[in-house]
């Protein structure tokens, strides 16, 4: 390469670097605190951040002092007992034990004192909790109902999970959402090449008139915005009795996604050797031959970077699926149960938002990595002459 | 019916459907209509392929002249009429758009986010790839920039909104701000105007990654030669980048810019799935949908006025396209 020759300074190389990892840590880290956010805790999640996710974590439980347990010591009465062996802690304390921070009696003060302080309570009590958990109220009168509420601060440790997961795949209906994105992307995928091909084709290799203002055409139509088409599709749509359907969905991603795949496609087979076509057309091939056998095989790369651009766009599509397909949840793809549903109902959930963010962008991030090289190539073609 | 199974029905009888097309029309063509045999087969070959590009291009031509052409005229006759439908309005859509201080807001927004978000992906996909270029590490930091490409834009809006939340335990941003000593979180999406800001960044790191990629190829067909000449000129490495490389690729990078410029347009999802258009934060896009099943006069009226702002570049592309074609 042409930097050997410049003669470049050690200095400039390591400025280069350093450059290059911070602009791809910046580039990653909200990616990376979505992932680790969505493996963790709900309750760990709103304690830390997720950068301190590897640490323990001090969360606030509460406890009680059961009033089933008080004995009369000297006048007055007195509950023993153990924090950790309440059964309100057993998912963080199976063993019930553990380490006290902080205890309190009121829910607003939950870490009012450092644990083997005795705390003067209301109407003369006192409660002290030590670092091991064990506690000791006392009360001048007979204590009545269940006991006192005693709240603590304990140590947890980092706790992964699927339980996020769990949820939004069981109990919020995404699964049917991931079917539902399936169902849309492919048929909106596999149509649109076939029909650009064979229009790429004869755009590319057949001489006819108006050929010309034909690709003029397809360019302009790149650029014009989805919205115009939204209203009076949607009224075509419900006039032929089409409706609001998955049917509606597959025609109008075909017709939306078309300008790009004939660009695309008749911009890689312009770019065949002319050789290889004259000498077939000289031994008698018919057009539908020379498309079939020598054009689609050799287009290969360009129709694989023209369907890895497709497939992103329409199983990441939100415009067209909230116009095209009805609001009810056995139609919602998975961007419009994000956007509609979670981010208003689980809005505060944070730990549900990201599994159901991951689930979303898990699919096309596989596709992305495995098939970068012809979506890079498929860019090429379209941008570069 | 189970929705999977009508996939599968649907790429089964479209896909069949358009290769039976393709191939019937074909044998149709070349056998009973003009049969490249008997009296009149040189006349009847003639024939046949002057109609051929046209059986090709019908299934294209049809969905593009229905689902992009004519919603351009169907959207603008629709704006002149009033909510119902019924009512001839004339421009009163577009009076009342102007009227309306929230539409004024949009565009000026809109006219924001067309300035900036192009500016700086470009400008970003510009040093990534020329710093990218030398490392032996390149690839893979390049496909980590680029992998934001694959994300939803509501996926990027979720990610980012942990990034931006008003809790020092949740939002990147706000604990920062408490490690130098902040003792208020803010909510960064709610600052008047800078929001907007915080917001076309989410889009500006989904679009780095591409501009990055074209323009790096871009870089690598540079003719050595000329990085040579300047390199026996003297020139230092900022001048080589700047007035030898960024020149030579000037063609590709107002490409880069033109074609983020026109997706701009099309987003409404970021702004839809952070703050709702709340906060002084509305988007052309985002504010048709709000009139969207609503007040379709007024919609489409938006979805025109998005129209009037794509057309210069279009028709800049289509100049370009045909130069190129000559």
């Amino acid at each position: 390469m042409s930097d050997n020759i410049v003669g470049e300074r050690a200095g400039l190389t390591i400025a280069v670097n350093i450059a290059v990892v911070a602009l791809v840590v910046l580039w990653l880290i909200p990616t990376v605190g979505l992932l680790v956010s969505s493996f963790r805790d709900r309750d760990q999640i709103t304690a830390t951040g997720w950068w301190q996710s590897p640490l323990p974590v001090e969360l606030t439980f509460r406890a009680r002092a059961p009033a089933a347990d008080q004995v009369e010591e000297n006048g007055v009465w007195v509950v023993e007992g153990n924090v950790f062996e309440d059964r309100e802690q057993a998912r963080w304390f199976p063993e019930a034990t553990g380490t006290v921070t902080a205890f309190g009696s009121r829910g607003v003060a939950p870490a009012e004192f450092p644990p083997g302080e005795v705390a003067e309570l209301r109407g003369g009590a006192t409660l002290v909790v030590n670092t091991d958990g064990t506690f000791r109220y006392e009360s001048p009168e007979e204590i009545e109902g269940a006991g006192p509420r005693l709240y603590f601060e304990a140590r947890t440790p980092p706790q992964f999970t699927t339980a996020n997961y769990n949820t939004v795949l069981l109990a919020d209906n995404m699964d049917r959402a991931f079917i539902n994105t399936l169902t849309v992307t492919i048929p909106a995928t596999v149509i649109p090449i076939l029909v650009a091909a064979f229009a790429a084709y004869a755009l590319a290799w057949m001489d006819f008139p108006g050929r010309g203002l034909l690709i003029a055409g397809v360019v302009g139509l790149l650029v014009v915005p989805l919205q115009l088409a939204l209203v009076p599709m949607l009224n075509f749509h419900n006039m032929i009795g089409v409706g609001q359907s998955f049917l509606g969905i597959w025609l109008a991603h075909t017709a939306f996604g078309l300008p790009l795949a004939i660009y695309l496609l008749r911009n890689y087979m312009v770019g065949l050797p002319r050789d290889i076509i004259e000498s077939a057309k000289v031994d008698g091939a018919t057009d539908f031959q020379i498309f079939t056998r020598i054009i689609l095989p050799l287009s290969f790369p360009a129709l694989a970077a023209f369907a890895i651009f497709q497939f992103l766009w329409t199983w990441n599509d939100l415009l067209v699926a909230k116009v095209f397909l009805p609001a009810t949840a056995e139609s919602q793809v998975m961007t419009v149960k994000i956007a509609d549903d979670l981010l208003g109902s689980r809005g505060g959930d944070w730990g549900i938002l990201a599994a159901a963010a991951f689930v979303s962008i898990a699919v096309p991030l596989v596709v992305f990595f495995s098939m970068q090289r012809y979506l890079v190539r498929g860019l090429l073609a379209g941008s570069v002459k | 019916m189970n929705p999977m199974v009508q996939g599968l029905v649907t790429i089964i009888v479209g896909v069949g459907g358009c290769v039976g097309y393709f191939y019937f029309a074909n044998m149709v063509l070349d056998r009973v209509l003009y049969p490249a045999s008997g009296p009149n087969a040189g006349a009847n070959i003639n024939k046949a392929n002057r109609i051929r590009p046209w059986l090709f291009l019908l299934p294209a031509i049809v969905a593009l002249g229905l689902y992009l052409v004519y919603p351009v005229i169907g959207s603008f006759y629709r704006s002149l009429f009033d909510r119902s439908g019924f009512n001839f309005i004339g421009l009163g859509n577009y009076s009342s758009l102007i009227a309306d201080g929230e539409f004024r807001m949009s565009l000026r927004n809109n006219l924001l986010w067309i300035l900036v978000v192009p500016a700086a992906s470009t400008f970003f996909g510009l040093l990534a790839a020329q710093l990218t270029d030398r490392l032996s590490w390149g690839n893979i930091a390049k496909s980590l920039i680029f992998m934001p490409m694959a994300i939803s834009f509501v996926g990027a809006s979720l990610i980012w909104k942990f990034v931006y939340a008003n809790n020092p335990d949740i939002g990147l941003i706000n604990a920062l701000r408490a490690l130098l000593g902040a003792d208020q979180a803010v909510d960064v999406l709610q600052i008047p105007f800078w929001n907007n800001f915080f917001l076309m960044f989410i889009l500006i790191w989904i679009q780095t990654g591409f501009a990055m990629v074209i323009l790096s190829a871009a870089l690598r067909g540079i003719p050595e030669e000329t990085v040579e000449a300047a390199v026996l000129d003297g020139a230092n490495p900022f001048q080589i980048f700047f007035k030898i490389k960024v020149p030579q690729i000037m063609g590709t990078i107002v490409v880069v810019w033109t074609t983020i410029t026109i997706l701009v347009l099309k987003i409404f999802d970021i702004v839809y799935a952070t703050t709702g258009g709340n906060f002084g934060t509305q988007i052309l896009p985002s504010y048709m949908m709000a009139y969207m099943f609503r007040d379709d006069g007024r919609a489409t009226a938006v979805a025109f006025v998005i129209m009037i702002i794509v057309l210069p570049v279009m028709i800049w592309n289509i100049v370009q396209a045909r130069k190129e074609m000559r």
